[in-house]
């Protein structure tokens, strides 16, 4: 009887690499077009709305490109520490504080127009970011707390905070009680960068880290004593790597990029302090930085087609009536094929034929 | 009498090489017949087939007259084979008793088996405590585990791949008496080794590969050393080149280095005295499991000392600092592990070199210069002969040996003050670990402090100049080689000199009684 059977790779094959993608792709369209059928709806039409229509306009692919923005900032960021087993699960908390941070700074400057504001938002906010993300360090590396635990559950600490803020001490009088800060001053905004879109020049940022994280991990000294601190935690302290400093630089690389990216929603499309400013862009990123293998380039491509399966989805929802639970279940199968192709890259399929000369008697 | 086992044309082929091609080998009862050949020459490949671990392509096998065909571990333990493999297959996370439990057929209650544990283990002089955990054993206290496994299933033909790297000089007699004893009671023993003198004292028959072939059958009892290895590596042995030593000045000084076990069944380290001089090569001998592993890592900075001037490292007191700090007064470490502490398994031999040498120009303004960094590990592969690739090869991907041989160089092209070497040869082929050891001596010549911790007592006489024993995580005082003999270092490993006489000085074995 033939079996078919998993070996194991001599080398992690670059082929597979580029090939692993694609056979998820086709692995994905298939199960789409079985499971829009069985829902009743014409299945290509079905695909085209979610991965077409999205960019159909220019405003379309401004808003994809606007979504994708943060959660490449956050992605970028988390992959430098989870490539040093260095586990940030609250990139999230860190982008609220980063948006408190930031948001603070344009309130307490509002009748400034000093084009030093929106730096000044970004540093505040990205030291903001940062100073959430220390607090895990500073436990994990003292105390030897569980990163995982700590960051995660500020997230919820950063959240109430923002709510405490925009519910009291920063709402805004002239805002007829809703929980909401003033609209920040055009000094404190960022700059539309294509008319007609809502796109805006936050994207350089997401893009400048993409670069200066490619460059960090792929050509420093510390980038490179950080993989191997993920790789090999005993070679990595033979090598005389600290593995506080490895912790550290994997947190706050994590909280800068975060809050970075919360001064970008809060500056950006948003434009002042709500109690919610974001829809969960810090955890869609832990997703995105595995999917894109924790790769700079590879996140690039991930948080596109993460911001794509968000407004396929809503457009989906809109326009073919299918349940919210549906278009989850479809993102969810590819992200999971994602994921799962992987193996291909260390591991070869074989098919296997019963064994035949040599156990004859 | 029909032979215990016989095979004929067993091949098997891998993806690039052929490991077994056409071999033919036959045991008899009560022999033990050694399976002689260099790393690589297919003796693992051979065994696992025997074991039912690897299914050959071709080839028949005859157990006791009857063709069998031996589809996993567990039928050839029913067969009646037992296998004591090189590398070992216990599960870490486990204590001794569950992984002895997992290979036995029949249930036993854990309380008996403990105490045959226990038995076996003390008749056969292999202590073993049935409860610890095999994640907290060093690599030899783990062979007693494999080889007190299979004893416990009184197996009819016993398969031991090279057992006595681990072992005292008293120990190795001890085992070989227990091989005779096995065998004289009807057992046949397939012993591999490239130890030849050790075949010489212990097999009646010898069956030799080179390269997936068989070279050549014959009685070693009747044969020479050379003989053996001309059947063996095709040419004659390598031999060292050994000159006076001149030592100088003190390059490393460990005073009184007292250090508590990181877990609960390590080794505690107790008063440990130690000077390695310019221009020396110091050994230190012992059974694995001694307090080996913790000095490594107290003189590797990757544990710190309390007190800074425990560890003086070229006239600096270096005990409070860390690898990296050690590593920049010129020290050069080569540990035991190789595959994910000496070198990181996923990652390129250039990046491997990067990983210690990066002080060697790899670096400018924090950014890695790539080139420079290629440059230093195709020069190491080209200096050392390293079989590999080139640069780009994973570290995974070279045999242990080659592996070895890239990381002493890369450790060597860093210009060491001072190198310390844990079990430079362990695996390693002939002669490659003659190179090794040439590249050690050479070192020293230049002027170099090396430290050497080995288990294998002829290669720390080869090389070393003074020698010292651990046993129990304390150290005996070093002796130059020429003032003692193998006989009175297989004694102090048994730890008989941790007594003092009223000074606080050790007692030799000789003047204590």
């Amino acid at each position: 009887m033939m079996r078919i059977r998993l070996e194991p790779r001599a080398e992690p094959s670059r082929f597979a690499g580029w090939l692993s993608p694609m056979v998820a792709a086709v692995a994905v369209v298939l199960i789409g077009l079985v499971l829009f059928s069985l829902m009743g709806r014409n299945p290509w039409h079905a695909l085209y709305v979610f991965f077409i229509e999205p960019m159909n306009t220019l405003y379309d692919a401004g808003e994809l490109v606007l979504k994708a923005s943060p959660i490449m900032l956050c992605a970028v960021g988390l992959s430098i520490g989870y490539r040093a087993n260095v586990w940030n699960i609250g990139a999230e908390g860190q982008l609220i504080m980063g948006a408190i941070a930031g948001g603070g700074v344009a309130l307490a400057f509002h009748d400034s127009d000093s084009r030093w504001v929106l730096p000044a938002m970004f540093v505040v906010g990205a030291a903001g970011g940062m100073a959430w993300a220390a607090i895990p360090a500073f436990l994990r590396t003292r105390c030897n707390t569980n990163e995982i635990l700590v960051s995660l559950m500020l997230v919820y600490v950063a959240s109430l905070i923002l709510s405490l803020l925009v519910h009291g001490a920063w709402r805004d009088p002239e805002g007829f009680n809703f929980p909401q800060s003033k609209m920040f001053a055009e000094t404190a905004l960022l700059p539309i960068l294509v008319a007609g879109t809502r796109l805006n020049v936050g994207l350089f940022i997401a893009l400048a880290a993409v670069a200066a994280g490619w460059l960090f991990m792929q050509r420093s000294l510390a980038g490179f004593q950080m993989r191997v601190a993920g790789l090999a935690p005993a070679a990595a302290s033979y090598a005389g790597i600290s593995s506080s400093r490895t912790v550290w630089i994997g947190m706050l690389a994590g909280g800068a990029c975060a809050g970075l990216a919360g001064v970008g929603e809060v500056a950006g499309p948003i434009g002042q302090l709500l109690p919610v400013v974001s829809p969960g862009y810090g955890f869609a990123a832990i997703i995105v930085a595995f999917v894109g293998r924790l790769h700079p380039v590879g996140i690039f491509f991930a948080s596109l087609l993460m911001s794509l399966l968000y407004l396929g989805g809503e457009a989906a929802q809109m326009h073919l009536a299918l349940p919210s639970s549906v278009t989850g279940l479809f993102q969810g199968t590819l992200l999971l094929f994602l994921l799962a192709t992987d193996v291909f890259i260390r591991f070869r399929l074989r098919i296997v034929r019963p064994p035949t000369a040599a156990t004859a008697a | 009498m029909s032979p215990r086992l016989q095979l004929s044309g067993i091949t098997k082929r891998y993806a690039n090489v052929v490991a077994n091609n056409a071999i033919d080998l036959t045991v008899l009862p009560g022999e033990i017949h050694a399976v002689l050949g260099e790393n690589g020459a297919g003796k693992s490949t051979l065994m696992k087939i025997i074991y039912g671990a690897v299914k050959p392509d071709a080839g028949t096998i005859a157990w006791e007259g009857v063709p069998v065909t031996i589809a996993n571990p567990a039928r050839a333990r029913r067969l009646g084979i037992g296998m004591v493999f090189q590398h070992f297959s216990l599960f870490e996370t486990l204590t001794v008793a569950d992984n002895i439990v997992l290979a036995l057929e029949n249930e036993r209650t854990s309380v008996e088996l403990s105490d045959r544990i226990r038995d076996v283990s003390n008749r056969y002089g292999l202590p073993l405590d049935p409860d610890r955990h095999v994640h907290t054993m060093s690599v030899g206290e783990r062979q007693r585990v494999e080889i007190v496994r299979c004893l416990l299933q009184e197996p009819r033909l016993l398969i031991m791949d090279e057992p006595t790297s681990v072992l005292t000089p008293q120990a190795v007699d001890k085992l070989f008496a227990t091989l005779r004893r096995l065998a004289t009671e009807g057992c046949s023993v397939l012993y591999i080794s490239h130890k030849l003198n050790e075949i010489r004292a212990l097999c009646h028959k010898a069956t030799v590969l080179r390269g997936g072939r068989v070279t050549g059958d014959c009685d070693p009892r009747h044969e020479s050393s050379s003989s053996l290895a001309r059947m063996m590596i095709g040419g004659e042995l390598p031999q060292t080149q050994h000159r006076a030593a001149h030592a100088g000045a003190d390059v490393l000084v460990v005073r009184k280095l007292t250090l508590a076990a990181d877990d609960l069944f390590g080794t505690s380290l107790s008063d440990i005295d130690l000077s390695v001089r310019a221009g020396e090569i110091v050994g230190i001998a012992g059974v694995s499991g001694n307090g080996q592993r913790e000095l490594m890592t107290a003189l590797s900075g990757e544990r710190r000392q309390d007190e800074a001037d425990t560890v003086t490292l070229l006239g600096t007191a270096a005990g409070r600092m860390g690898a990296a700090q050690r590593r920049a007064l010129g020290l050069a470490f080569v540990p035991e592990e190789r595959l994910g502490r000496g070198a990181v398994p996923e990652m390129s031999l250039a990046e491997n070199a990067l990983l210690t040498a990066y002080r060697k120009g790899m670096v400018a303004h924090q950014f890695v210069r790539a080139g420079v960094v290629r440059d230093y590990a195709a020069r190491t592969l080209r200096t050392y002969g390293v079989n590999a690739a080139g640069p780009d090869a994973t570290a995974r991907s070279l045999s242990g040996g080659n592996l070895q041989k890239f990381i002493i160089g890369r450790e060597l092209g860093q210009h060491p003050r001072l190198l310390i070497v844990a079990q430079p040869t362990w695996g390693v082929d002939v002669g490659s670990a003659a190179q090794i050891r040439q590249a050690l001596l050479d070192l020293r010549d230049r002027g170099g402090a090396v430290l050497v911790v080995s288990e294998e007592l002829d290669e720390l006489f080869e090389i070393c100049d003074r020698l010292a024993v651990i046993a129990q995580g304390r150290l005996s005082d070093a002796k130059p080689v020429a003032e003692t003999n193998a006989e009175e270092i297989g004694l102090l490993m048994s730890g008989v000199f941790i007594h003092r006489d009223g000074e606080g000085r050790y007692l030799r074995p000789d003047s204590s009684r």
